[in-house]
């Protein structure tokens, strides 16, 4: 019972707490990059929960039966970002034969995913902190799920803002930032949440 | 190709990389450490001297290797070289500066990821002699840590009071800044002003 509460833990401080996007800044580039559309942000939180999971789980195989007893720790940068440009190669190849539709779907949003940081910070960070391996699976998730969050509350704030005045130098990105700052202010309401 | 590049001076590319590319504030490309880094001056500083070592070795070390390159297996290989080097980096930085390296390391590691580095080796490095390359290398560094510092120094100033550690204002500091959310704010508003300084001292006549 404990076991459950300590993971039901992890999934809302990786989601909320410790949201990626609010606390940790990561994977930005994709956050403005995707969240101009609901429909967008929609697809692409699926296919990044789903990328996130499969990634961290193998990351974690490598890590621990391949670098460990090889003594070669040091390389787990060049080793991981490997892992996530095959998988992601990988899945891309295989649902374009297996699964056309959703390929047509989803496929434009593998692509992106490689350039993420997010991606290649979980494999890092539950390395780092010594994660089993059902932890690192929970923690993905619930990266994944912050990160969904983030987008889909993004979203359907930029599509209000696509009618708003503002300044002429705001325009655009300048003015997602200030947005963004808002929800992070939000978001550190979170805070008090899990005691540390 | 290599004749018009010969031509474009070294100052030029320099400057490129500083206004006309800068990666933070036109291009819009790794914003993740501009904003997690730069809550002090001192980590905004060392993450932008890693960024430019990364960026130029990478460059040097592409452009003088890219005879042998095949071309459709291009990208895995500019991967490998650009996480051979922040391993280098990151190593280093855990041996020499390891009160910074606590704060920063993971988006030292992070540093693979960035898409400006990528890019650069694509665009540039992979097409031109080594001599071009290393400049473009230092400039879009530089530009990625004028923005850095630039950041950093206002979050460190307004939210803490402080430069470099050293207290500077004797009055109470708006701490909001020096959080997360803050990092947002100060991003943006400095993004606007980049675009309007850009609009009217560096694009002559034609300011939409």
């Amino acid at each position: 019972m404990t076991e459950f509460v300590k993971l039901f833990e992890l999934l809302i401080s990786a989601s909320l707490v410790n949201n990626f996007v609010f606390t940790w800044f990561l994977g930005l580039c994709i956050f403005f990059g995707v969240s101009k559309k609901m429909e967008t942000a929609l697809g692409m939180s699926v296919t990044f929960t789903a990328v996130m999971m499969i990634s961290t789980a193998i990351s974690w195989i490598v890590y621990k039966l391949i670098m460990v007893p090889l003594n070669i720790e040091f390389l787990m940068i060049i080793v991981f970002i490997g892992i996530v440009a095959g998988l992601v190669q990988g899945s891309d190849t295989i649902m374009r034969k297996v699964a056309p539709a959703l390929y047509y779907k989803l496929g434009i949003y593998l692509a992106l995913i490689s350039t993420n940081c997010i991606i290649l910070a979980v494999p890092l960070m539950s390395v780092g902190n010594k994660y089993s391996f059902i932890e690192s699976i929970v923690f993905a998730l619930g990266s994944g799920l912050g990160f969904s969050l983030a987008l889909i509350i993004m979203a359907s704030i930029r599509e209000k803002l696509e009618l708003a005045d503002v300044p002429k130098y705001f325009k655009g990105l300048p003015m997602a930032f200030v947005v963004t700052g808002m929800i992070a202010l939000a978001f550190t309401g979170f805070a008090g949440l899990i005691k540390h | 190709m290599s004749a018009t590049t010969e031509e474009i001076s070294y100052w030029e590319l320099i400057k490129n990389g500083i206004l006309k590319e800068n990666t933070i504030f036109k291009l819009a490309l790794s914003l993740c450490p501009a904003i997690a880094v730069t809550n002090n001056l001192k980590n905004g500083v060392f993450m932008g001297v890693a960024v430019i070592f990364v960026q130029v070795m990478v460059n040097l070390t592409i452009s003088a290797m890219r005879k042998f390159i095949h071309p459709r297996i291009r990208l895995p290989i500019f991967m490998l070289v650009i996480s051979g080097w922040v391993t280098v980096v990151n190593l280093g930085m855990d041996a020499l500066v390891p009160d910074v390296y606590r704060s920063v390391g993971l988006y030292i590691q992070l540093i693979v990821a960035f898409a400006s580095i990528l890019a650069r080796a694509e665009m540039f490095a992979s097409k031109n002699t080594i001599m071009p390359s290393m400049f473009d290398g230092i400039g879009m560094g530089l530009g990625f840590l004028v923005a850095l510092v630039t950041i950093s120094f206002f979050r460190e100033l307004i939210g803490k009071g402080m430069l470099w550690g050293v207290p500077i204002i004797n009055a109470k500091p708006l701490l909001i800044l020096v959080l997360p959310a803050g990092g947002f704010f100060a991003v943006g508003i400095l993004m606007a002003a980049f675009n309007w300084m850009y609009a009217k001292y560096f694009t002559k006549g034609h300011s939409h």
